[in-house]
């Protein structure tokens, strides 16, 4: 669909810049919002119009994100209007300075278990209360927000899924998040590989034996990471007789067409550890050039453009792969637990109180 | 094109897993029953005009079979590698005798040859270069035992060789589920079918086939070695939980998975360029042995690890995997031999 639209002219729908809203808002608010949210927010996050964010992990709440303390309690709006007033801290917001919306999970029963208290909202960004700080990161930069909610009133006509329901809401999010952070459809050498291929080409004299043997073992890698996410796409693909087909080696576990699985997860994974040891490597490559910086002024980016900076920002960047969207520690237990069947660890906090709970 | 199994291709996948589970003869089975042995041949040379995308989803159960094929004979490879040769010189009634099942014809090349290595120069044509008899040894040729004529590449032309005009003579083999023989000639009879210059096409033809095809084997080695030690791990226990629920475990059984699904994208590719004559079929070949013959290797090494004690035994069948995953992990080069093999493909020179 993109693509028909670039070819008739159209300008995108700024797909960096609204990445979450496209990628995991727009799925959300799909599959859970009601008509009238759904005629109110997905054509202007479409076409780009409106920004959004993702105000779900907390200083305290980062894998374990159920752990999720902030607190939404039902309160009455000026008129009278049913709604929710919010108060807590959301971390690691990529976007929150220049977005209109977030989707955001709450607490609202701190009395029964953590993943049954949740309930999940649409944030007005512009709403009293809402108040957003740069979080600089390892690169210089701010990709990311703190964002602090103090008495944050949410009218409930924008809470999506049921009072309670928040976690089973949120699981939607996430499984089309980790698909968005895996990736589209790349050319052969489109991602990182492409910019070391493109030195080693370019420029002789950095070339060596035993580099040359880790160069291929990465363009390997980088092949068959980008294979597998183009098989992954295929099965997902509406239509495709692909997408409910048992694999050998899942268990036989199926799932509906058009649903990110936990498969997604093992696409983001395999890029994550891919972009770390590329650009480890890209520095050992240039050598003294590599104990170089371009920049470590303090920024506000709206996308991460790695290609255009140097190199040692993208060895830097590419350390929050294996952070951002799921530990490759989480995801690889969502790996082993969703696709392959293995039990889960023993739980000593399924079925005790939120409010019981160590912190 | 589609990285996904063909339906057609799964029905095939069925009917072979069927026949070599229930099989006396599983080689007879397959050659002749179902017709894998002419799976790639075109129609018009007497086959059964699939495409090697077949004969990779067949090597994938072979792959998988390995331990139950432990002890019979199915000379896959050898074969495979022969019938690339075949189709690469002018039609002979051979080719459609091989394609039939009926004669089983083998590739005579070392096993561990690497990709672009030029034709064995140790077996030379008696006389002139037509002349009707060869001279020379080659050692730990694959499969060369079940020959009943042996497909021989030499500098100066392609020649089939009559087995019982042969020393076929079997080596005690890592991998006893594709056991290798050296093989001599002294005088022995040979008729040429492709001259030097078809010769170095089907030379190379054969060399690349086997690559991809062995890929889809080694896919099947390690599909094999991640399922049966998943479901190990969830009936094993130790420390009153399976020893699955460990993360410890987790994270390799994960990992390893996260490899065998790319290992299978890879597969598939490579059997596709090969299948549609894809000028990147080169590029894929290699790139499917620097990838899926390491990733063989670990998913069987994984496997007999996370066995514990009982993996290290020879009544469990993980060891058959292990040495078939090693010994495939050489045949047709070494996966550095294919990265070096690559870098000259796609324009990353060493130097």
């Amino acid at each position: 669909m993109d693509a028909a639209f670039a070819e008739a002219g159209a300008p995108d729908n700024d797909p960096i810049r609204n990445g979450i809203g496209l990628g995991m808002a727009a799925p959300t608010i799909l599959r859970h919002g009601t008509d009238e949210q759904r005629r109110r927010w997905i054509r202007p996050l479409w076409t780009g119009e409106e920004v959004w964010c993702q105000l779900f992990s907390e200083p305290g709440a980062g894998s374990d994100l159920a752990a999720l303390g902030t607190r939404a309690v039902p309160a009455p709006g000026p008129d009278g209007e049913p709604g929710w007033r919010v108060n807590g801290q959301k971390v690691w917001t990529s976007l929150a300075h220049e977005a209109r919306w977030a989707i955001l999970v709450t607490r609202t029963d701190p009395d029964v278990p953590k993943h049954q208290g949740m309930t999940y909202f649409v944030c007005d960004m512009t709403a009293p209360g809402v108040e957003v700080r740069p979080l600089r990161q390892i690169t210089g930069e701010a990709e990311f927000n703190e964002v602090f909610l103090t008495d944050v009133w949410i009218p409930d006509a924008h809470r999506l899924g049921e009072v309670g329901e928040g976690w089973r809401v949120a699981q939607t999010t996430l499984m089309n998040e980790r698909v968005a952070i895996g990736g589209g459809a790349v050319p052969r050498e489109g991602g990182w590989i492409g910019v070391v291929a493109r030195e080693w080409r370019q420029r002789p004299e950095l070339r060596d034996p035993a580099l040359h043997d880790q160069l291929m073992r990465l363009w390997v890698a980088a092949e068959a990471g980008r294979l597998a996410a183009n098989r992954l796409r295929e099965q997902l693909a509406p239509g495709k007789r692909g997408a409910a087909q048992a694999e050998p080696g899942s268990g036989g576990a199926e799932r509906p067409r058009g649903e990110p699985g936990a498969e997604g997860s093992a696409v983001k994974f395999a890029y994550a550890r891919l972009n770390q040891e590329i650009s480890g490597f890209e520095l050992e490559l240039l050598g003294a050039e590599g104990l170089r910086y371009d920049d470590w002024s303090m920024r506000r980016p709206s996308g991460v453009d790695s290609a255009s900076r140097t190199p040692g920002y993208r060895y830097l960047r590419a350390k929050g792969n294996s952070i951002e969207g799921g530990t490759s520690e989480i995801l690889s237990n969502i790996i082993a637990e969703r696709v392959l069947g293995l039990p889960p660890e023993p739980r000593t906090d399924k079925d005790v109180p939120w409010k019981d709970l160590p912190k | 094109m589609s990285l996904l199994y063909a339906e057609v291709e799964e029905e095939l996948r069925a009917t072979v897993r069927h026949a070599l589970a229930g099989s006396a003869d599983p080689w007879r089975a397959l050659a002749v029953d179902i017709g894998c042995a002419g799976l790639a041949v075109p129609e018009d040379r007497g086959g059964a005009g699939a495409s090697w995308r077949e004969v990779a989803v067949v090597a994938e159960e072979l792959g998988r079979a390995v331990a139950a094929l432990s002890t019979a004979t199915v000379p896959f490879l050898g074969t495979t590698l022969a019938t690339a040769a075949l189709l690469a010189v002018e039609p002979t009634e051979l080719l459609a005798k091989m394609a039939s099942g009926t004669v089983t014809v083998v590739f005579v090349a070392p096993l561990s040859t690497p990709p672009g290595a030029p034709p064995h120069d140790s077996v030379r044509p008696d006389g002139s270069a037509t002349a009707a008899s060869l001279t020379g040894v080659v050692a730990s040729v694959a499969d060369a035992a079940a020959a009943d004529v042996l497909l021989v590449p030499t500098q100066s032309g392609l020649f089939a060789v009559d087995a019982a005009d042969a020393r076929v003579v079997p080596v005690v083999s890592l991998d006893q589920t594709r056991p290798l023989c050296d093989v001599t000639f002294d005088a022995a009879p040979a008729t040429l079918v492709g001259d030097p210059g078809a010769a170095s096409g089907a030379w190379k033809s054969a060399l690349m086939t086997g690559a991809v095809v062995l890929a889809s084997d080694q896919l099947g080695v390690a599909t094999w070695c991640l399922e049966s030690t998943v479901d190990y791990v969830k009936g094993r226990y130790q420390f009153a939980r399976p020893v699955g629920s460990f993360q410890a475990v987790k994270h390799r059984l994960a990992q390893l998975w996260v490899e065998v699904t790319q290992a299978r994208a890879v597969a598939r590719y490579a059997a596709n360029c090969l299948a549609d004559g894809d000028p990147d079929s080169a590029v894929a070949a290699s790139l499917a042995q620097a990838h899926c013959g390491p990733v063989a290797v670990r998913a069987a090494e994984e496997c007999v690890q996370l066995h514990g004690g009982i993996g290290f035994t020879w009544e469990h069948p993980a060891h058959w995997y292990l040495k078939r995953a090693k010994s495939s992990a050489i045949a047709l080069g070494t996966a550095a031999q294919h990265r070096a093999a690559l870098g000259a493909l796609v324009d990353l020179p060493s130097r």
